[in-house]
Order: C-alpha cells, then structure tokens, then sequence
C-alpha cells in the first residue's frame, strides 16, 4: 500500500480531520459566513419566486410617491413607487455576480501572473511587478469613476470586466512572493531533478501551494467588489437603470436621505451582512491556513509561560 | 539608502506615467471627444467644431497629443472646465487642500486609536476582549464607507440636529461670525465628515496593528522581557509596540489609496466641497477636462504620499535600506 501514502487515510481522512478544515469547520466565523452567503445566494437565484413584487414595476403610476414600511411593502417602497423588498432580493443577484465573476477571472490571472513572475524571475519578474507595484497604488475607485464617465453606465458584463482587470494586482503580488519560496523547496527540486516540463511543474507541484492565500484573498476581494459595486451604483454611474442594485436603491433615496430613511437602512445593511460574510470567511481561511497562528482561545507562544 | 531613495524615486515616477498614459487612453477610448459635450448643440455647426479641434489639437497624431497632454499637466496646466468655466487647475486648487485636511485628520486620529485598540486586543489573544473588538472591528471593515456617512448624517445631522449636514462652513452666518466664532463654525462642519472617515480607517489599521503585534510575540527578546518578570500588558506595550510601530508607517502608505476613495464618498454624502464632491460633480455635468484631471492629482498625490511614506520608513529602519 506505499502507493497511498499521499491519499489520506480513509479512516479518519474525512472532511473533519484534515487539522486545516478541521479548525475552518469549527470556527464560528465560518458557520456564520457560510450561513449568510448561502441565504444570499438562494435569494438570488429564487428572486423571481420569492420577490413579492417586479423590481421594477412602477405599482402607483398616478401617485409615484415613496410609501414608508407597511405590511403590504415590509421594507417601503422608493420614489417610483417600486417595492424595495422585491429591488433589494433582486439587487442581490448585481452584487454576487459582479463579486463572484470578478473575483474569479481576476484571481485567475493574478496567479498566473504571479507564478510566471516568481518562477521565471529575472526581467520578466521586474517589469510585471514594477507595473504591478505602480497600479495597486492608484485608488480602484479612480480609475473605476473615470472610465463609467467616459462610457457612461456600464452593463453587467463590462462592469465585472472592469473590476477584474482592476482586481488582480494584489493577488499577483502575494503569489510571487509565495512562488518565490516555493522555487527551491526540496520537492520542486526533485520535481525538476525528475525532467517535470516547466508548465506541469508549475501547475502540479506550485500551484496547489498557492492557493491557500489565493483563496483568502479572493474571500476578502469579493467583499471590495461588492463594496466598490455599490459606491459605483450610488455614484449614479454604476448599473444601468431600471436594474435594482443595493448601491441603486440607496441612491433612488439620496435626494431626501433623512425623510425616506428605508431607502438607506434596508439595501445598507444587505450591503453589510453580505461583506461581513466575506470578510468573515476570509479572516477564517487565513486563521486555518497560518500554521503559526494557535488555536483560538490558547493562549500565544510568547505567553504560554505565563497564565 | 541613496540606492534605496533613488529605486522609490523611480517607482513614484513609474506611478505617475503609468498614470498619465492610462488616463490619456481612456479618454481617447472614449467614444466622442473631450470637446463634445461642451459643443453638443443644434447650433453648433460642423465648422465651428472642426475649428474647436483644430484649436484643441485634436487633430494632430496621437504620439503628438499624448506628449502635447503630458507636457501640459507636468506643467501643472490641465485644460479648462466646462461646468465651473474656470481653469481647471484654479478649480483644483481651491478643492484639493479641504480634501487633504480631511485625509490628514482622519489619518492621525485612526492611527492613534487603531495603535490603542490593536494593544488592547493584543495583551491577550484569542481572549474575550480580542474576539469581541475583533468583531466590532470586523463590522466596522465592512460597512460600506457610503453609508455609513449617510446613517451619520441622518442621525447626527437630522434627526439630533447636533452638528451641520453640510458643507465647510455655515453659508449664510459665517460672514457676520467674529474670529472666533468662525473657528467653531468651521469645526463643527469638520466633525461628521472626519469622525466617519476616522471610523472607517481605525477598522482598517487597527486590524493591521493587531497582526504586526502578534507577528513579533513570540521574539526571543519578548520571551526574554516575560522572563524578566514582566507583565504581559507592560510587555506589549513597551517592548511589541515599540518594534510593531514601524511597518505602520509603510501601511499609512499602502492604506492611502482605500482612505482617499472613502473620502471621495464621505465628501460626496456631506457636500465637502474637495475632490470628492468635485469629481461626483464633474461626473454629473460630463465635464471630461474636470475628471481627468482629478483623477490624475489625486493619484498623483497618493503616490506621493505613499512615497514619504516609504521614504520615512527607510530612514526608522536600517533593514529596510539595506534590503
């Protein structure tokens, strides 16, 4: 059986015993992470059956006033007489797909980046983290408020183009330096030693390797994307209306902030949970992920003596 | 550390082309020109707008106008505005110092109460007082900068009218204020703007104090000053502290461009009339010279920043220079 030795023992290899998981699945940041973005996402995906209202149907064409709280609109309805409750489940669905695509493409090209740059070092290494370097200290908000002004409102697609091509600097740079350490690690010697071609070398021996803080990053990177999202959309130069997004409605109530106070609370605290949840989860990953870190509730190295 | 000062030099300056080149291509992206929108009338007739860009150069090759552009903002000229009919530079001038001193309040009374909360938190780790700070302070990370200047201004402006919603300074008393009075009225129009942007930046740094903390916990020098007999809060605070202050110097660099986008939004929230409300504008009235050009001081200003920074670290810390 030395063939397994790199399986995990069936007997306690399951999803708990991993000492890695094991510490993720126990921490309550987690469950609580897990739980909002799962009730997030089943709204999103069930927002036509259980919106009560269309988003963006205009319900008192002849009045078109902002109606408080009531039981028939629980979260009120906005200037164009539009049911918030129905906009906000609705809106849902802008937030996590601009936040999850972006995320996606750009954390992809942020490790590709980054272990070409940490592996092939040299020149190649120095222009792209010199670029790399100069665009993460350029405010994303900048550069995000200058091109939705030039274009104009921007749709689904070009705005998750434009955080991700925006997004990925930080990524490339935190898996450089991980590759970096990685290149003369004694199983990537022997990897190489064996003949492994560069690409395979890279993709089954580094990549595994990096993807751990990759992953962190990329939990706290969709929590910035949704934030960013809605900055955007109160700006005005975020989705195109009629699309119901958090950042949107909030802006539909801007004009009369103090008076259509339901208009800010509700889509601001969706905003909130929905980023707390990311942040949460991220903090969590990089808790299990640190070796260095202890178990929460231990006491630290320096300490132990103490106590 | 001249080799150390003169690679950052070069890294600022890289910021700044890199800057200059992606604002030029995006306006030449941009579908129309700067001049359009200005010109976008029925009277306006063909003539006349080829004139206008023959006057604005707008003709001529793209390599010429691209160094012609850079030439002129080195030169700190920017074109003219549009919606305020004024040079752009004027406009700018006028708004960038009410931006930076918001920035710069902001900056030092979060430094100053994300280093004492990231203490507290960091006498005992994993303890009750580090969880429950860590949570606030996780709520606090992720609060939409927007909206919580909002929620301040309904309640602290409109609902418990304490302090004004709006704008520097009282716009119709503040001519028949004496000095004094002045002075208050000023900073009463100071408090909500900055303690939100404080909020939002303590979140942030303390969170990263923490970890430069814990990160020099276990030093043989901290396990040596337990040793000695120290407690653990005189430990932390006159030994950890002390050598975790330092990569906080560097973070006021990295944290500058996320605390000047949060700054863009509290300024547009509370009618600050700085580069926030000024871009917000400009957005609004598509006034393409006023955009560029504030996109590209504040950038510039970041990366200048972040460069002092950088710089001030180099010179606390020997490690640094050397590499």
């Amino acid at each position: 059986m030395s063939a397994d030795a790199t399986v995990p023992d069936p007997i306690d290899g399951g999803i708990g015993a991993h000492p890695m998981l094991r510490a993720l699945v126990r921490d309550s940041r987690t469950r609580i992470a897990l739980v909002v973005l799962l009730l997030v996402a089943l709204g999103a995906i069930l927002a036509p059956v259980i919106a009560p209202y269309d988003p963006i149907a205009q319900l008192d064409i002849e009045r078109l006033q902002s109606q408080p709280p009531s039981a028939a609109h629980p979260f009120g309805t906005d200037p164009y007489s539009r049911d918030v409750l129905s906009r906000l489940i609705y809106g849902s669905r802008v937030s996590l797909a601009v936040g999850l695509g972006s995320v996606l493409l750009a954390m992809s090209f942020g490790i590709a980046v980054g272990i070409v740059a940490g592996f092939v070092g040299g020149a190649v290494d120095a222009v792209l983290m010199r670029f790399v370097d100069a665009a993460i200290s350029v405010p994303r908000l900048l550069v995000l408020i200058m091109v939705a002004a030039l274009w104009g409102r921007l749709g689904l697609v070009p705005l998750t183009l434009l955080m991700a091509g925006t997004g990925w600097f930080g990524v490339s740079r935190l898996v450089r330096a991980e590759t970096l350490a990685l290149r003369d690690r004694e199983f990537v010697l022997a990897a190489r030693a064996l003949g492994t071609p560069v690409p395979r070398l890279l993709v089954r021996h580094v990549l595994p390797n990096v993807l751990a803080p990759a992953l962190v990053a990329a939990a706290l990177s969709i929590a910035n994307v949704i934030l960013l999202e809605a900055a955007l959309s109160y700006l005005g130069i975020g989705v195109r209306p009629p699309t119901a997004s958090w950042g949107t409605i909030i802006e539909d109530g801007a004009e009369r902030v103090a008076e259509l106070w339901w208009l800010t609370l509700f889509p601001g605290l969706a905003i909130l949970v929905t980023v707390f949840a990311c942040n949460a989860l991220g903090d969590a990953l990089r808790d299990a992920f640190d070796p260095r870190q202890l178990p929460r509730g231990s006491s630290d190295a320096a300490f132990a003596s103490e106590a | 550390m001249r080799r150390y000062v003169a690679g950052r030099l070069l890294q600022a300056t890289i910021v700044v082309l890199l800057v200059t080149t992606v604002t030029f291509i995006l306006v030449h992206l941009a579908p129309g020109d700067p001049i359009a929108v200005a010109l976008d009338r029925p009277s306006v007739t063909e003539e006349v707008r080829q004139r206008y860009r023959a006057e604005f150069g707008l003709d001529r090759p793209v390599a010429e106008q691209y160094l012609r552009w850079v030439g002129n903002a080195l030169r700190g000229e920017l074109g003219f505005s549009f919606s305020f009919r004024r040079p752009v530079a004027d406009v700018i001038a006028d708004a960038l110092p009410r931006t930076l001193l918001l920035v710069g309040l902001a900056l030092a009374l979060s430094f100053a109460l994300g280093i004492v909360v990231a203490v507290l938190q960091s006498e005992r780790p994993g303890g009750a007082r580090d969880r429950w700070l860590g949570r606030v302070l996780l709520v606090l990370y992720s609060v939409p900068d927007f909206w919580l200047a909002l929620v301040v201004l309904i309640v602290f402006a409109y609902r418990l009218p304490i302090f004004p919603p709006s704008g520097i300074v009282d716009p119709v008393l503040h001519d028949y204020m004496s000095p004094a009075e002045r002075l208050v009225d000023r900073l009463r129009h100071l408090v909500l703007p900055v303690a939100t942007l404080t909020l939002l930046a303590t979140a942030a740094i303390s969170r990263h104090q923490r970890s430069a903390l814990l990160e020099v916990m276990p030093s043989d020098w901290m396990r040596t000053a337990i040793a000695k007999g120290l407690s653990r809060r005189r430990a932390v605070r006159r030994h950890a502290l002390r050598n975790a202050l330092l990569p906080s110097i560097t973070l006021a660099g990295l944290y500058l461009p996320a605390l000047v986008s949060g700054a863009l939004l509290v300024e547009k929230v509370f009618s600050w009339p700085g580069m926030g409300l000024l871009a917000a504008n400009a957005i609004a009235s598509r006034d393409y010279p006023l955009i560029t050009a504030a996109v590209l001081v504040t950038s510039v200003a970041v990366a200048l920043g972040a460069l002092l920074a950088d710089l001030a670290s180099a010179a606390a810390d020997p490690r640094i220079r050397v590499g």
